[in-house]
Parts: structure tokens; C-alpha cells; sequence
């Protein structure tokens, strides 16, 4: 056995979920400066530039959507849904990690959420808001969209009810109701420390006003503190539904490649596998433009890769069973389905796909992968690419040859669809920095509640 | 109008949050009654130690997903049964399995609200302003400070009395609230 000293001294360091010597007051300062008081930083000018630029582009793309009609996207019969379903079905499943962090983790008890969950709820909030636009675009008449909604109309219709496209609605809008409650009232008593803070008259006036007068008086911290644990013991089987209902918009089809039971556990599975590949994404970065790598620590990105890894083989556990289904079933159409996924027209896109999540990822098991920021970054970006092409795959293999030869067909993007996608990261990228040019990323009650506790030593 | 700015209460302002507890639990064991507590986070035992009782959000909450689920499924029940029954593929018109989605995501929806609702009313917020923002440093109260406020109003408040009773917790110091 080797000397152990120097690498446990280091590792004990680095795994830190805080790092060492802050107080109350520092700890709330070097948040709130962040928004407050510090120069904007040149990295934030320039990604705000370029985020602009895209979504500006988005809102052309859309524009000329809605005056000319789907007929822009490269989507036909048999191919009717490609991009914006796609689309739909990443962005959803990146907030779906937000909520992981934020509700499931704080039920769990697990400390190092709390320096995350503020950035990964907000990352929730945009993500959703891009995945609830795509069908929207893609509706052809959109101006139509609350048809799904049930309400008394002048044409005595009501949705039917055992479509999951109806369900999809309930599912979205709760979600994304319940994800800005909840991120909003984490905020409250944030706010109310800008309010304190701000010494420009503007600032203490909105702050003020947002922070709706909250006084942190032990009541108020009570009753808190029991609609907050209730809130997260409410998002997290909330999680689990809204990907189920989103898996089972095609599992319901008879559709071969999509009808198939284990489309809810496998999509859940799928979702948060790219959602902490983009918490990663997001929080290398930001931890090193605003110098916050004393609250979200090396300890952080590795919980963040191993969860990434168990949610990575738990897809890789659904990719061969779908094969192994597919024969064992003797389904003429599903044994086709599968074979062309594997050497059909669209192999090439298949293969990325075993090789962006589940051969590349299983660099996480080392550990000097896990503690390497460059490294997890890199990976990141490789499962976010994978995961997005996963969702093409299943999307347009399946309906490009289904039952009749007679009908098949081939699926190319235009450079409408391509604006739509890359706008609509632009718009999210665009709406994530507002927020942390404007609002705290970090809880700082919560992190103030863990100096505490790391000072008693349970931390 | 009164002309006189009336006294709101004496605060004491603290550095630990165990000072807090404790000046809390002296204060009530005196027989002061009206006190409020200030914390920059949710401090454990605080509002028990001011004999705060259950909360009611989550009652609140558990009413709301009822109302939320209930009224969702007897919606679909009565638009697919009775005003626009539909053969959908031979199943029947009261296909309760298909009504479980909708209804879960109102029984969530109703209840996250009535918690945040309920949280924030409970709270008596949102509020423009209060008498304990005129307190000297309350602005630390969301930062490192903690505070005790005995309201003029409590039946054994007196300033003097008071004044020297606060002083004897080891606070920072002791400052009169104007209403």
C-alpha cells in the first residue's frame, strides 16, 4: 500500500461541499456582490452578445414559421414529427435534473445541493419554457393552442381525454406552474437580503418589491420552511410523471420503436442522464467566471458525474433490452425496426449514440476523470450531443419505415429546423445569464444555514 | 392621526442564533407574550421556542390537492359521460385509468399552490412595510444579525423594565422601535 497522507489531505480539501473560513456575512456578500456590486465581466458580455444574436435568430425562425406554416421544416409524411420533437423531448429532460437537485436531494438530506439548486431550478425554468414553445411551432395553426385546455366553448367540444397529447398539456403547464412557485419562493429571502443590501435607490425599490416584505421572522421562517419541504416532496413524483406522460406520447402509438412499456422508466432515466450532463455544462463555467469555486467545489461535480453514470447505464440497460425485446417478441416489424436503426440509413446516427452515452461516458468511473473540471466539461457536452441525437433517433427511425414499404420515406432537416434548435439554446443561454446577472445563483439562507452547520461540525 | 410617533417595541440584536434561542425562551418564561424573533435563516427550535404551534400549511395543502384532483376528474368524468360521450376505439365512456394523469397533475398543482398561497398569506405577506424595518440595523437581519422584539402592546411591557431585561440577554444592544 502506498503512503496515504498526501492524497487524502487533498481529496478531504477538494470534497469539501463549502469551502473553508466563511462567516454569515461573507458568505451573503460574495453572493449578493455578484449582482449587486461587481463589474460585469467581460465572459458574460460576450456570451450575452452571442446569446442575443441567436435569439434573435429564433425569433426570425419563428416569425417566418408562423407566417408560412410547418411546410419551412424539412417534416413531411411519413416523417411528421422530427426537430421540434426532439427538441421538446431534450429540453424537457434537462429541467428535469433541476428538480432532481433541487426537491429530491433536499428530501434526501443530501448538503451539497444546496450551493446547486438555485442555478439548477432557474436552468429548469428556461428549459421548460424552450420545450413548451416546440409543439406550440410545431402546431401548424398555434394560434389554436389552447384547444387542449378544457373550457366551455361555442362549439361544445371537450379534449379527449385519453390522448396523451391532452395529458402532455396538464403535465407541462404543472410543471412548469410548480417549478417557478418553487424556485420563486426559495428566492424570497434572498431577495429580501438584496433589499437590505442595495444601495441604489431602483435596486432596494424592486428588490424590495419582489421580495414581497419578507421580515424572517421565526413564524414567517416556519411556515417556510413546511411549504418549501412540501413543495419538493410535491415536484419530485412530479418529475417522474411529466417524463412518463412526455414517453408515453409515443409509447401509446402503435408505432414500432415507440410502443413499447419500457418507454417511461427508460425516458426518466434518459432525462436526468442529459439534464446533470447540462447542470455540468452550466456550472463549470459560471463557478469560474464569478469565482465561485468555493460553493460549488470539486465534491460537487463528482456527485454530479456519478449520478450521470447511473443514470447512463440505466439508458444503456434500456437500449439492449429494446433490442433484446425487439427479438425476443419474433415481431416481424420490431426485429425490422431494429436492424434498421443499426445499419439502416440513419445508422450513422445510432452509433454516435452508443458511443456519446454509453461507451464515452464510462470514463466517469475513474476518479481522476470525476475531479478533472476540463474533463467533465468535455463528457458534458458529449452526453448533452448524445442525448439530443438519442431523441432524433427514436423520433425519425421509427416513423421513416414503419408497417408499409410502399410508404416510407427519408427525413432531412432544413435550415429552418436548424435555426429553430440552435435559437433555442441561444434563448435559453440568453435568459440564464439574465439571471445571474440579476438574482442570486446561490442560496444564501441556505448556505448561511451551512456555515452553521459546518461549524458545528456536521457539514 | 396621532401626533406622537408611538413606540412599536424594543429590540435587542444578537450575534449567535443560540443567543436568540435562549433570550427567547427567557422572555417567555418572564411572561412576555408579544415577541417576534429575526433570523437571516430558518434557525431550528426558534418558533417553537416562541410557543408557535402547528403551521397549517400543510392542512392548506392537503385541501388544495383534494379540491385540485377532485374537480379535475369529475370534469372528465362529466365531459366524456354525460355531456359529450364519445366511442373512442369501444372503451368505455367512464375510462378512469386515462383520467389518472390529468388528475395527478391537478392534485400536485392544487396542492403547490395552496402551499405557496397559504405560505405567503399565513405569513401576512406581501406587505408594503412594517414598523420593525425602522429598527437601527434590521437591514442585517437578512445578513449575519439576529433580533428580539418585544412589542410595546405586550401587557408586561415597560420600557424601563424591559429596556433592562433585554439588556441583561448580552445582546449588541438594545434600541426603541418607532411605529
Amino acid at each position: 500500500m502506498s503512503p496515504p497522507t498526501a492524497t487524502t489531505t487533498l481529496d478531504e480539501a477538494q470534497l469539501k461541499v463549502l469551502g473553508a473560513g466563511y462567516s454569515y456575512a461573507s458568505i451573503s456578500d460574495k453572493i449578493s456582490d455578484i449582482v449587486l456590486t461587481r463589474p460585469t465581466h467581460w465572459g458574460w458580455i460576450a456570451g450575452f452578445s452571442l446569446c442575443s444574436a441567436l435569439m434573435l435568430m429564433f425569433v426570425v425562425a419563428a416569425s417566418y414559421l408562423f407566417y408560412k406554416g410547418v411546410g419551412i421544416w424539412g417534416v413531411n409524411i411519413p416523417v411528421a414529427w422530427a426537430f421540434a420533437l426532439t427538441n421538446f423531448v431534450w429540453w424537457v429532460g434537462i429541467g428535469h435534473a433541476g428538480t432532481f437537485i433541487s426537491a429530491f436531494l433536499l428530501l434526501l438530506r443530501q448538503t451539497w445541493r444546496t450551493s446547486i439548486n438555485r442555478f439548477a431550478e432557474a436552468m429548469t425554468i428556461f428549459a421548460v419554457a424552450m420545450a413548451g414553445l416546440m409543439p406550440i411551432l410545431h402546431l401548424g395553426r398555434p394560434w389554436f393552442f389552447y384547444w387542449l385546455i378544457p373550457y366551455p366553448n361555442i362549439m361544445d367540444l371537450w379534449p379527449q381525454w385519453r390522448s396523451p397529447l391532452v395529458w402532455d398539456i396538464f403535465a407541462i403547464s404543472t410543471y412548469v406552474i410548480v417549478s417557478i412557485l418553487f424556485w420563486y419562493m426559495g428566492l424570497i429571502p434572498d431577495l429580501a437580503t438584496l433589499r437590505d443590501r442595495a444601495h441604489g435607490r431602483l435596486q432596494q425599490i424592486l428588490y424590495g418589491l419582489a421580495a414581497l416584505g419578507w421580515r424572517g421572522e421565526a413564524r414567517q421562517w416556519r411556515r417556510f420552511d413546511t411549504a418549501y419541504l412540501l413543495m419538493a416532496g410535491l415536484a419530485t413524483p412530479l418529475v417522474i410523471s411529466v417524463h412518463t406522460v412526455v414517453s408515453l406520447d409515443f409509447a401509446i402509438g402503435n408505432t414500432p420503436g415507440w410502443h413499447s412499456t419500457i418507454f417511461p422508466p427508460y425516458f426518466v432515466a434518459g432525462a436526468l442522464y442529459s439534464g446533470f450532463a447540462m447542470a455540468l455544462t452550466i456550472s463549470i463555467p459560471l463557478r469560474a467566471i464569478f469565482g465561485l469555486r468555493d460553493f460549488i467545489t470539486a465534491r460537487h461535480l463528482d456527485n454530479i458525474a456519478k449520478i450521470m453514470l447511473v443514470c447512463g447505464l440505466l439508458v444503456a440497460y434500456s437500449y439492449a433490452v429494446e433490442i433484446f425485446m425487439a427479438f425476443l417478441s419474433t415481431d416481424t416489424f420490431e426485429k425490422a425496426m431494429v436492424l434498421n436503426r443499426m445499419v439502416g440509413p440513419y445508422a450513422a446516427i445510432y452509433w454516435i449514440v452508443i458511443l456519446f452515452n454509453v461507451i464515452i461516458p464510462q470514463c466517469l468511473w475513474l476518479r481522476r476523470v470525476r475531479l478533472n473540471a476540463m474533463a467533465l466539461f468535455a463528457v458534458s457536452i458529449v452526453v448533452n450531443l448524445g442525448m439530443w441525437l438519442e431523441r432524433f433517433m427514436i423520433i425519425i427511425t421509427s416513423l421513416h419505415r414503419d408497417f408499409l414499404p410502399s410508404s416510407w420515406g427519408m427525413y432531412y432537416p432544413t435550415v429552418w429546423d436548424w435555426a429553430i434548435l440552435i435559437g433555442s439554446l441561444g434563448t435559453f443561454g440568453w435568459l440564464f445569464l439574465l439571471f445571474v446577472r440579476f438574482l442570486p445563483s446561490i442560496s444564501m439562507s441556505e448556505m448561511r444555514k451551512l456555515v452553521l452547520e459546518q461549524h458545528q461540525g456536521k457539514a | 392621526m396621532t401626533n406622537a410617533p408611538q413606540l412599536y417595541g424594543l429590540i435587542a440584536e444578537f450575534k449567535e442564533d443560540g443567543k436568540l434561542v435562549k433570550a427567547v425562551k427567557q422572555a417567555r418564561a418572564e411572561g412576555y407574550r408579544k415577541l417576534d424573533a429575526y433570523a437571516p435563516f430558518s434557525v431550528d427550535g426558534l418558533s417553537e421556542a416562541l410557543g408557535f404551534g402547528r403551521d397549517g400549511v400543510a392542512r392548506l395543502a392537503l385541501l388544495g390537492g383534494i379540491f385540485g384532483g377532485a374537480s379535475v376528474y369529475l370534469l372528465q368524468w362529466y365531459s366524456a359521460v354525460i355531456d359529450y360521450p364519445i366511442n373512442s376505439g369501444g372503451r368505455p365512456l367512464h375510462s378512469w385509468p386515462a383520467f389518472i394523469p390529468a388528475t395527478f397533475e391537478m392534485t400536485v398543482l392544487g396542492a403547490a399552490l395552496a402551499a405557496f398561497f397559504g405560505m405567503l398569506i399565513l405569513n401576512g405577506l406581501p406587505r408594503l412595510n412594517h414598523p420593525i424595518f425602522n429598527a437601527p440595523d434590521f437591514d442585517l437581519a437578512s445578513r449575519n444579525r439576529f433580533f428580539l422584539c418585544i412589542e410595546a402592546s405586550d401587557r408586561k411591557f415597560e420600557l424601563a423594565a424591559t429596556r433592562a431585561f433585554l439588556e441583561n440577554l448580552d445582546p449588541i444592544k438594545v434600541t426603541e422601535v418607532e411605529n
